[in-house]
């Protein structure tokens, strides 16, 4: 019979000792996030119903491409 | 190869080494692969930051001041976001924006579904495909200011085939056909024009993309009894997604450019009605001369489209890892 207290135990996979990234560090929702904020800045610009969104649409479409290029080499 | 080529040849590399200088033959001699790499792509590194980054980051600098370039004497004063600010709150670049975008949208929508619906037909290798394909691409390959100069003559009131044809199928007289001289046609017009210019593109990257889908899998779906319709929505369209979203993106960039087909056809009126955000640029810049306004327009523009390529690439990433 074989002693179970002697078996080895299966090595824990590498993810489980690691601590999990706050959110404003992971690329996917910082990334998504990023989009859209590009998406928002895109709408304000083309959009034909407020000029004062039109005026702030270029602040928040470099806002939105400067995060997507940062946060894109952020690690999976 | 024969005694007499291998004389020429000898006789060749000889001259060569006689012509080559000592010292740079010994120089040339002691470079490593990496550095003869770097030498022969630097001229073309050269050339492309010379006519592409540098003007880009002379429009940046242009955008802060009040620099005019039908005075190139004056003294150059820095303005700050003083451009930029002007740009944001012209109600008429708003109204150019708007021009933009109703012709990006109509063009994209347009030309997808027709050139998709196209792709999908020569698709099915019919008889006589090959002549069809190539009928349907002859537009494409034409210039743009050749199309907009036939179309000028094909939209003629009175000797226009288009007008002639609308007629003949709607009754109204060719003299009430307006379409480039009517403020609600007009638009349409050049979203018509650039629809039958590129469509065939858009075609062309659709077609790629339906002729990869391998065969198997549609006699996989046939085995288990899967309906056309079910085939189609099941296995073309999401296999045929990211060459189509490729082009939306290719089209997208270039309609934002949209300048010379615009300004051959309507040249932005009637009234303001067809003039879009590259027209727009061009009668601030050297009609107004105000080059450092129209910088910064063209700045405006840029980020814009970066910002909808950055989309893009990551719609399009997502897609081809599913």
């Amino acid at each position: 019979m074989t002693d179970i207290r002697h078996v080895a135990a299966p090595p824990a996979t590498p993810a489980a000792g690691k601590p999990r990234r706050p959110i404003f560090l992971r690329r996917g929702p910082m990334e998504a996030l990023a989009v859209a904020v590009i998406g928002l800045g895109f709408l304000m610009l083309f959009q034909p119903f407020a000029l004062v969104l039109y005026t702030y649409s270029l602040i928040t479409l470099l806002t939105g491409t400067f995060m997507f290029m940062i946060v894109s080499k952020f690690p999976e | 190869m024969t005694t007499s080529d291998h004389t020429y040849a000898d006789k060749a590399a000889e001259a060569a080494v006689r012509a080559t200088p000592e010292p740079v033959a010994r120089r040339l001699r002691s470079l490593s692969d990496k550095a003869i790499a770097w030498l022969f792509i630097a001229p073309t590194i050269v050339l492309l930051l010379a006519i592409n980054i540098f003007p880009l980051f002379w429009a940046v600098y242009l955008s802060f001041t009040n620099y005019r370039a039908n005075r190139p004497n004056a003294v150059v004063q820095n303005v700050g976001l003083g451009n930029y600010s002007r740009v944001l709150n012209d109600p008429d670049i708003w109204a150019s924006m708007q021009t933009t975008a109703h012709f990006v949208f109509w063009t994209i929508l347009l030309q997808t579904v027709i050139g998709f619906g196209l792709a999908y037909l020569i698709d099915r290798k019919f008889r006589g495909h090959a002549f069809w394909t190539t009928l349907i691409l002859i537009p494409m390959m034409l210039s743009p200011a050749v199309v907009g100069n036939f179309w000028r003559f094909l939209y003629e009131p009175q000797i226009g085939l288009f007008a002639y044809a609308v007629s003949f199928l709607t009754g109204i007289p060719t003299s009430e056909i307006q379409m480039l001289g009517n403020v609600h046609l007009a638009p349409w017009a050049i979203i018509i024009v650039d629809t039958w210019m590129w469509t065939p593109y858009v075609m062309l990257i659709c077609l790629a993309g339906l002729r990869s889908i391998p065969d198997y899998i549609y006699e996989a779906a046939e085995v288990d009894r899967a309906s056309n319709w079910r085939q189609f929505w099941s296995i073309t369209v999401p296999m045929a997604l990211p060459f189509i979203m490729l082009a939306v993106l290719f089209r997208g960039i270039e309609n934002f450019k949209m300048f010379d087909m615009v300004n051959l056809l309507t040249g932005g009126g009637p009234g303001s009605t067809t003039e879009v955000a590259s027209i727009a640029l061009k009668r601030d810049a050297f009609e107004a001369w105000a080059t450092g306004r129209s910088s910064a327009f063209a700045i405006v523009l840029f980020v814009a489209v970066f910002g909808l390529a950055n989309i893009y690439v990551k719609a399009l990433n997502r897609v081809k890892q599913r």
